[in-house]
């Protein structure tokens, strides 16, 4: 926990309401928080009070058959996922947690914290982010108001879809009281087909193959030597989900179709298959390192050449690995005042993508744009549908952008 | 409830020629349609009902020639409305006499197959189908596929987050697009996304995504495409009553299956169909459902013996299963003819498109009928069952007098009663003028008037497609969007319908 001031327990939206009026004619700038785990992401910033929703808790509605789940935003993932699994059930987008990047406490993380930072894991590929899950929503904007969007129906073109906004919005634009989410069933079982003794860049080829296969991965990751603890070569590693059935029989084929690689072939069954993953999700091969954290979203094809270019401006890389394909890389770097933004950005810029500071101590997180910038005119937008939902930068002001 | 429409600004319409003088120096003559017998093809999308002659019609073909318009707009302060093929069912795309309607047809090229990263970079007149048909070779396809998709252009299915039979499985427009590029009233260009998964901060590409055309121009999409599935087959599943079908149907989804697609039809409709063109759909039943199951072969012959069993646990009296093709495509082709079917029972039918919680389905239906019969009009119905999409065909004859008043009224009752239900107005037709006036009874004030807030971020001065989506048209500045110098407001004129 980073901010030193009064925080206040929100146990129904009314109280939220008054709150952010209040602080609305003070002038005031107000944090959001489910169970703070996620406080350190994004840019540092100063508020008079921090607005915590986690006694603002429970799922509100669960229709197993209808794939529909509501929760207030206080609940807990790790309750969620537990009444889910109860029903075979689960968050497809398989949310991640930040207990190793960031130290904190992971059975706290609340549903409303996952949401406002479009937490998304290895099958977002597949199945989609959070956002793709997020069916409707109650929040407070920063004037005070309750508003609504979207519903608990699966279709739905009802209005604009604000859902898509409110997701991943830090809550700079709307304190998130209820979510609506879209729940699927868990596959029966999964295996995960490792492939060894591949260079770094034939195994991100690998990866790109398989998926343009008709095999249904709904996983690909790329490990390089030393980062996952006892491996010395380069892990590239594909997973198959679905009925037992299936899943033997795509995996042997997928195993075939990529016999021409040279690669040597390993099955992790079930058990160890889910725990490899777990440990991709919450970027566990580089948690390890003490360095600044970078996540680094851009086209599967072009995740090698970054690194590749990030490497030949001898940037000080602790270390890193690749998910979606090559199209998620995650990097610890040798920490510095400006977290070598001005380079690792501009590699992104050259390829295409985006790149986020996620670890870095709070003077950096002031100094340096934590999100990717923006050119002017979508700056600019940016600001302008920030205003749309506060104007008077009551919510989390300055914690996305320095300018609101 | 009959439609009103902003009026038309008198000194817009009287600068007419004005206007078309200066869209005539930014496009060449065959691209600018002003002839008002040639407009007249223009005056309404697929949704009939109402219909307005556009001002003037550009056809632009370059970024360019966009961002011109737009800056003439702005300059001579003239309403825009978008408009892709044209197939819109709710009126998105319909014209207003005061403003250009920018038709984006001849945005019709495929820029870039990137079979690397699994997407297209594609103009949004492009057909939705033909973006499949370009990468059928290599054995990809782009997910969506709303029914118009022959002709349906992919920059509307942006602009309407278009659906289709497989969504449940495979997600609507929305989980299918990477990136866009979009110019705004002003002319600026803004790209959002682009071949990487996640992207900007304020994840405007989904807040585009259905905005029906409120917010920018789309100019370029970039689609995600996915790998054919191995094998797809379908079961034809008969049922003596309505809710056996929706227990059927959620006994498939509580057993942890997400078909490919899941249909359903009742009595009026299976037999409609068997009328127009029979397909072996069984005349006894009070509903069919068709499950699609899709993947790997070995996989889809253990789920359709899953589902076999399931329906008969669950009381089906005919089950056929597709073992080749041509069976396949046989037990969808009645599904596929169910709208030209019913137009054979009845001259006219006015399409609905509402959603509701599946386990209401039972309850929504006999409501409708109840709904119909006091109205002395009769109800087909078709439904995505998989995700809770309602289609009801209300018959009417358009040549009877207070018909079309009656047909219009019942579809608002069943609208409402879709709400009473926790679901929605639209699934995936859109709000535009048709449901407009219905936004009220899904959102509070405060929730339109956010809604209207995001609208004012883009379009402060409410010219791009106004008279859309929202029942009550205000002026920014009442939502402290806009600077009102003390001159006057210079949007005095706006009307409140």
């Amino acid at each position: 926990m980073e901010i030193s001031h009064d925080t206040i327990d929100i146990r129904d939206p009314s109280e939220a309401i008054d709150a952010i009026k209040t602080a609305a004619s003070l002038n005031q700038s107000l944090a959001i928080e489910g169970a703070g785990t996620k406080q350190q992401l994004g840019r540092y910033r100063h508020a008079s009070q921090t607005l915590s929703l986690k006694r603002y808790a429970g799922v509100t509605l669960y229709e197993p058959e209808e794939l529909v789940m509501s929760a207030r935003a206080g609940t807990t993932v790790r309750e969620i996922e537990a009444l889910l699994e109860r029903n075979n059930q689960h968050l497809a987008f398989e949310p991640i947690n930040y207990n190793y990047l960031l130290g904190v406490n992971e059975d706290l993380c609340t549903i409303g914290g996952v949401i406002a930072v479009n937490a998304s894991g290895p099958r977002r590929i597949k199945t989609g982010a959070a956002r793709d899950h997020l069916l409707g929503f109650y929040a407070i904007n920063g004037l005070g108001e309750c508003v609504k969007s979207g519903g608990r129906v699966m279709k739905n073109v009802t209005g604009f879809d604000l859902s898509k906004l409110i997701c991943g919005s830090y809550g700079t634009l709307a304190l998130i009281t209820d979510v609506t989410l879209k729940v699927m069933p868990k596959p029966e079982t999964e295996q995960t087909l490792l492939l060894r003794n591949l260079s770094e860049h034939s195994g991100l080829v690998q990866l790109r193959r398989a998926s343009a296969s008709p095999y249904d991965v709904s996983a690909y990751a790329m490990i390089p030597a030393g980062m996952m603890q006892s491996s010395k070569d380069h892990i590239t590693a594909l997973r198959i989900e679905g009925p037992e059935i299936s899943v033997m029989s795509r995996t042997k084929d997928l195993l075939s179709y990529l016999d021409d690689s040279g690669a040597e072939f390993e099955t992790l069954a079930s058990g160890s298959s889910s725990s490899f993953w777990k440990k991709i999700k919450d970027a566990q091969p580089i948690a390890k390192y003490s360095g600044q954290i970078w996540r680094l979203s851009v086209a599967p094809s072009a995740g090698f050449e970054i690194v590749q270019l990030l490497k030949g401006f001898d940037l000080p890389l602790q270390g890193y690995f690749y998910d979606w394909a090559g199209g998620l890389i995650w990097l610890a770097i040798e920490p510095t005042g400006d977290a070598h933004e001005s380079r690792i950005r501009a590699a992104v810029n050259q390829k295409g993508g985006h790149a986020t500071l996620i670890r870095a101590g709070r003077e950096v997180r002031s100094a340096i744009d934590v999100f990717h910038p923006q050119e002017a005119p979508l700056a600019a937008l940016s600001k302008r549908i920030k205003e749309a939902f506060d104007p008077d930068h009551v919510l989390e002001r300055g914690r996305m952008r320095a300018g609101f | 409830m009959p439609l009103v429409m902003p009026a038309p600004e008198p000194e817009i319409m009287s600068q007419r020629h004005l206007i078309v003088e200066r869209l005539s120096k930014i496009l060449p003559s065959a691209n600018l349609i002003v002839d008002e017998t040639a407009r007249r093809a223009y005056e309404c999308d697929a949704f009939t009902m109402y219909r307005a002659l556009p001002l003037v019609v550009a056809l632009p073909q370059t970024i360019k020639q966009v961002q011109e318009i737009m800056a003439l707009a702005a300059d001579m302060n003239v309403k825009v409305v978008p408009r892709g093929a044209g197939t819109s069912l709710s009126g998105g795309s319909m014209p207003l006499e005061d403003g250009i309607l920018l038709g984006m047809a001849k945005f019709d090229k495929i820029l870039e197959i990137d079979y690397e990263n699994r997407c297209m970079r594609v103009q949004p007149g492009v057909r939705n189908q033909a973006i499949s048909q370009a990468v059928d070779a290599r054995g990809f396809y782009y997910a969506p596929d709303p029914s118009s998709q022959i002709a349906c252009s992919i920059g509307g299915n942006v602009a309407e987050n278009a659906g289709g039979v497989h969504c449940l499985k495979y997600g609507l427009t929305t989980n299918n697009i990477l990136g866009l590029e979009v110019v705004l009233i002003g002319g600026e260009i803004v790209r959002l996304g682009g071949s990487h998964l996640d992207s900007e901060a304020y994840d405007l590409l989904g807040l585009m995504t259905g905005a029906e055309g409120l917010l920018g121009i789309i100019t370029e999409v970039t689609v995600r495409i996915l790998q054919k599935p191995s094998i797809a087959r379908c079961l034809l599943l008969g049922f003596s009553s309505v809710s056996e079908g929706a227990l059927f149907v959620s006994s498939v989804i509580s057993r942890g299956i997400i078909p490919g697609g899941m249909e359903m039809m009742d009595r009026k409709t299976i037999h409609a169909v068997e009328r127009f063109q029979s397909c072996g759909y069984p005349l006894d039943a009070e509903s069919v459902v068709i499950v699609e199951l899709d993947g790997a072969q070995i996989e889809v012959d253990y789920l359709v013996g899953v589902v076999r069993r399931l329906g008969q646990e669950f009381g089906a009296t005919t089950t056929k299963i597709s073992t080749s093709e041509t069976e396949r495509l046989l037990l969808w082709a009645g599904r596929k003819n169910a709208f030209p079917a019913v137009n054979s029972i009845a001259p006219d039918y006015l399409c609905m498109d509402g959603a509701i919680p599946r386990s209401r389905l039972a309850d929504v239906l006999e409501s409708m009928n109840e709904l119909a019969n006091r109205y002395d009009l009769s109800v087909a119905n078709v439904f995505h069952a998989g995700d809770g999409n309602l289609h009801p065909l209300i018959l009417y004859d358009a040549s009877k007098p207070g018909d079309i008043e009656r047909a219009e009224n019942l579809g608002f009752d069943i609208l409402r009663l879709c709400v009473s239900v926790g679901g929605v107005l639209t699934g995936e037709h859109g709000v535009g003028v048709e449901k407009r006036d219905l936004m009220g009874e899904v959102f509070s004030q405060s929730d339109l008037d956010q809604q209207m807030r995001v609208k004012c971020a883009f379009d402060p001065g409410g010219r791009l497609n106004p008279g859309k989506v929202f029942p009550t048209l205000h002026r920014c500045a009442e939502f402290g969007m806009m600077h009102v110098s003390s001159s006057g407001s210079r949007f005095s004129d706006i009307p409140r319908f």
